[in-house]
């Protein structure tokens, strides 16, 4: 038997299992050589795989393997050494690429692990943000839905417009099936169905408020889901759906102008609610998600601020209405008040001289009837003609008086007059009347009045002999006496203050006497026209009271102040009255100097730098009116038109020339329209001289009519010219010119 | 020289002289002259240009008005330009022009036609009448100066 280094197999040579496992070997090889290749070629493939060294192991370890196996196929039979030791070495490397790829899975594997989960963690936050976009996404839509539900809302300002509006872009946004609108009635007891998407409705549709499921709604500012079977919600015949969509309702409060603050929301005190039902379609198994319900919320408080804002501008349009027509009411009836006042003025004119005429015809005959034979029982009557026609007369001249007095129509006539004469002139009429009834009158003048003065002499005389004359009146016996002097100081009455201006001053003239007295609870009454005392003594006197309210007028248009003073009944009374007059410095001075007035008075021989204006058609008299006035060094403007006049007069003028030789009176019309234009501002005015070509007495009444100052005969002669600027230059208050 | 002179005075003076008792001129004439001084030199000559400019342009309008072919006569506008006339004369002393004037506004007030025409006429000599006349006084007058005289005050009294 030889001896051979070959290996005995330790199983006997099964067949069959042998076989098998030469086999199974043959294809574990196979696997164990392509499994690395296969590694090798999707790792290649892939771009990721983080441990590559470990693949080199593994790809080892595999080969190592399928060797082994490989080599194990020629165990099976009888073999030599050689593949024995090669066969003991492939296990062995096998052994330590195993078991160092075994040590080395230890720590790879926790890792390849920890990658899956962190796989699989970050697919659960994939998810996660997915969802919240989807949130987030369907946010900001419904923010867009309800930006321009808002702006359409907003963007009309009618109200049957705004809930129209809300309810078709509401069903469009959210694609409702149905919305409608409740709106409570006047009564607030019932919710009228005032407007629904869709359907027709019947009109007068009307559910009671005390509905709970309508409390219910009312009571909460969130959108409330309702049962689609309340009878809000049943809108129209239920026809035969099984499934009706589901409804929410929200209330939508109608704020009253009242409590519409800016800065704080309204207290919903008025708890004036309509209700906003919103079905979603049947059949569609629809859920109301909450970004929906959201929505409807906004909206429901975007149309009540809609809604409030519509209201308020139907409140102004309304008051504006209003206003309109109380405007044209009030211009109407200042229109007729004004037709009014002049037909009354008219009325009175005409009247005034037609009743004026028969009494003057009455009166004048009365008299002359008087100085013939008379029998005494004739003279009787005609007296007593004469007396009441006088009288009757004289209650004319009141009315009218007072009449125009009150409408501010009556201006006072100017002009320079003697004031001590008019205080004698007045003590001889009352005289004759005074020296019957045996009442010595005395009259004191101050040492410091002006003689000369200014101001409305008629009416000057008026007063006084109105005052006079009731103290003549009044008094059965005593004495009158009448004193005159100049104040400066404070007046009685508190609210009047007397400030003397350089060329005023105000006149006191203070009248007592013994006469009856006055209560001094009637004092305040005395002023106001035709109220009398109810004093024997007054009745008897006769007269309509309208004296004393016309001199109280009169004291006032001169800038005045009466008053009257009594220490009571029986112990006489007092009369007071201010007046403002102006100092005339004419005779004024001369009486003060004692000389008599010279034409030694400095005049004004040059004008140098005067600024005048002339307004004159005629180009030649216009050039000629210049030379003069140049010649006498004024700076003149020239004019040729009224319109170009009063365009360009201007406080700068002195003195305006104006040319006043064409018929008609349209160019004594400038004169008025110049003195409009300076009254209105606050310079002194330049003074008016007409240029004409005749001063007959008409034409010098005209020009002071239109309040010229003065006038001057075309041509002008160069000392016309330079005295007519003295005069007018010097500080006088009046002027007559030529 | 002084002789001329003196001459060129005296025939200024006379001639002016009776040019106001011709009744050519007035007191206004006068009050015009005086207006006359350094600051305004020519003034006179000034005025009276004005005036005779104004003088054409007024007869012709009242030529117009007064022309029968053009249509009715309108007197308003006749009268309008003989006061515009009436006025410019005065103002320069025109005396016997402003006199024409009076007649004319009255004949033009009671639509006299034939009187009308009759004082257009002369109103027309008349002005030119006076011009020329005026045209004399101040060619003596500048005849004068250059003779290196001054020309005369002539008072009328």
């Amino acid at each position: 038997m030889e001896v051979c280094n070959c290996i005995e197999p330790q199983w006997p040579a099964d067949e069959l299992l042998m076989k098998y496992q030469y086999i199974s070997d043959f294809f574990i090889a196979i696997a164990y050589f392509s499994i690395p290749l296969e590694l090798i070629y999707f790792v290649k493939k892939s771009a990721v795989f983080p441990y590559r060294w470990v693949l080199v192991q593994f790809g080892a370890f595999i080969v190592l393997c399928g060797a082994t196996h490989l080599i194990n196929l020629w165990t099976f039979t009888t073999h030599s050494r050689t593949v024995a030791l090669v066969m003991t070495t492939a296990k062995v490397l096998t052994a330590v690429v195993s078991c160092a790829t075994a040590l080395m899975l230890v720590h790879i594997i926790p890792d390849l692990l920890s990658v899956k989960t962190r796989e699989l963690f970050l697919k659960n936050k994939a998810a996660e943000l997915d969802r919240e976009m989807g949130l987030i996404r369907t946010q900001e839509e419904t923010g867009r839905h309800v930006r321009m539900l808002t702006h359409e809302i907003r963007s009309t300002l009618d109200r049957h417009t705004i809930l129209k509006t809300t309810l078709v872009e509401l069903g469009r946004t959210l694609a409702l099936e149905e919305c409608a609108l409740w709106m409570p009635t006047r009564t607030g007891l019932e919710l009228q169905l005032s407007y629904t998407l869709r359907h027709q409705h019947p009109v007068e549709y009307t559910v009671p408020i005390q509905l709970p499921v309508i409390n219910q709604v009312f009571g909460t500012s969130r959108a409330v889901k309702i049962s689609p079977n309340s009878p809000v919600a049943r809108l129209r015949p239920v026809s035969g759906k099984y499934m009706l969509g589901e409804v929410v309702a929200v209330r939508v409060p109608l704020l009253h102008l009242s409590n519409f603050q800016i800065n704080d929301w309204p207290e919903l005190s008025t708890k004036r609610y309509a209700l906003m039902v919103l079905m979603l379609p049947s059949d569609s198994a629809r859920q109301w998600h909450v970004h929906e319900l959201e929505l409807v919320e906004v909206v429901a408080d975007q149309v009540a601020v809609a809604l409030s804002h519509a209201a308020i501008l139907e409140e102004s349009m309304r008051a504006r209405d209003l206003l309109m027509e109380q405007n044209v009411a009030l211009d109407l009836a200042r229109r007729e008040a004004e037709t009014a006042i002049r037909a009354r003025n008219d009325f009175l004119a005409v009247m005034n001289h037609e009743m004026r005429t028969p009494m003057h015809a009455i009166i004048a005959l009365s008299s002359l009837l008087q100085e013939t034979e008379l029998t005494p029982e004739q003279r009787l009557m005609v007296e007593t003609i004469l007396k009441s026609s006088n009288l009757l007369a004289t209650l004319m001249n009141d009315v009218l008086d007072l009449s125009r007095l009150e409408d501010g129509s009556l201006q006072l006539e100017l002009g320079t007059f003697n004031l001590h004469t008019l205080f004698r002139e007045v003590l001889n009429l009352i005289k004759p009347i005074a020296v019957v009834k045996k009442l010595p009158i005395t009259l004191n003048l101050a040492p410091d009045l002006p003689e000369f003065v200014v101001g409305d002499e008629k009416r000057l005389m008026q007063i006084i002999l109105n005052i006079v004359g009731n103290a003549v009146k009044f008094s059965k016996q005593g004495s009158i006496s009448v004193t005159a002097l100049v104040t400066k100081s404070d007046t009685r009455a508190a609210d009047f203050f007397v400030v003397p201006t350089g060329s005023h001053f105000y006149l006191r003239v203070k009248v007592k006497d013994s006469g009856a007295g006055i209560n001094p609870q009637d004092i305040p009454k005395i002023f106001t026209k035709f109220a009398q005392t109810q004093s024997l003594a007054t009745r008897s006197s006769g007269g309509s009271g309208l004296g004393l309210a016309i001199s109280k007028r009169f004291v006032n248009l001169m800038e005045g102040n009466i008053w009257i003073e009594s220490d009571g009944l029986g112990k006489g009374c007092t009369a007071i009255f201010d007046v403002k007059l102006g100092i005339s410095e004419r005779s004024n001075e001369s009486k003060q100097s004692g000389i008599p007035k010279v034409p030694a008075i400095p005049r004004h021989s040059n004008f140098t730098g005067l600024k005048v204006l002339v307004m004159d058609e005629n180009g030649v008299s216009r050039l000629v009116t210049k030379g003069l006035l140049v010649h006498l060094g004024c700076e003149v403007t020239m004019v040729s038109s009224n319109e170009e006049c009063l365009r360009v007069v201007s406080h700068e003028h002195k003195v305006v020339f104006m040319d006043v030789c064409m018929p008609g009176v349209e160019n004594y019309q400038i004169a008025l329209r110049i003195h409009e234009k300076f009254t209105k501002q606050r310079h002194q005015r330049p003074l008016l001289v007409a240029l004409s070509g005749n001063t007959d007495k008409s034409t010098k009444e005209k020009c002071m009519s239109f309040g010229l100052d003065g006038v001057l005969l075309k041509p002008v002669s160069l000392d016309n010219m330079r005295d007519v600027l003295s005069d007018l230059l010097e500080p006088r208050v009046l002027y007559e010119g030529m | 020289m002084d002789a001329l002179i003196a001459q060129l005075q005296r025939q200024f003076r006379d001639y002016t002289i009776s040019l106001y008792q011709q009744g050519f001129l007035d007191d206004q004439f006068t009050e015009l002259k005086k207006l006359q001084d350094d600051g305004s030199p020519d003034f006179v000559a000034e005025v009276l240009t004005l005036f005779f400019e104004d003088c054409v342009k007024l007869i012709s309008n009242m030529a117009r008005a007064l022309d029968k072919t053009t249509g009715a006569v309108d007197f308003s506008q006749v009268g309008a330009s003989v006061h515009q006339l009436k006025g410019s004369s005065s103002s320069v002393g025109a005396k016997r022009v402003k006199a024409l004037c009076v007649s004319f506004k009255e004949y033009c007030e009671a639509k006299n036609y034939e009187g009308c025409v009759r004082c257009l006429q002369q109103v027309d000599i008349e002005y030119k009448a006076l011009k020329t006349k005026l045209q004399d006084m101040f060619n003596l007058e500048k005849q004068i100066i250059q003779a290196g005289g001054i020309v005369p005050q002539v008072d009328i009294n």
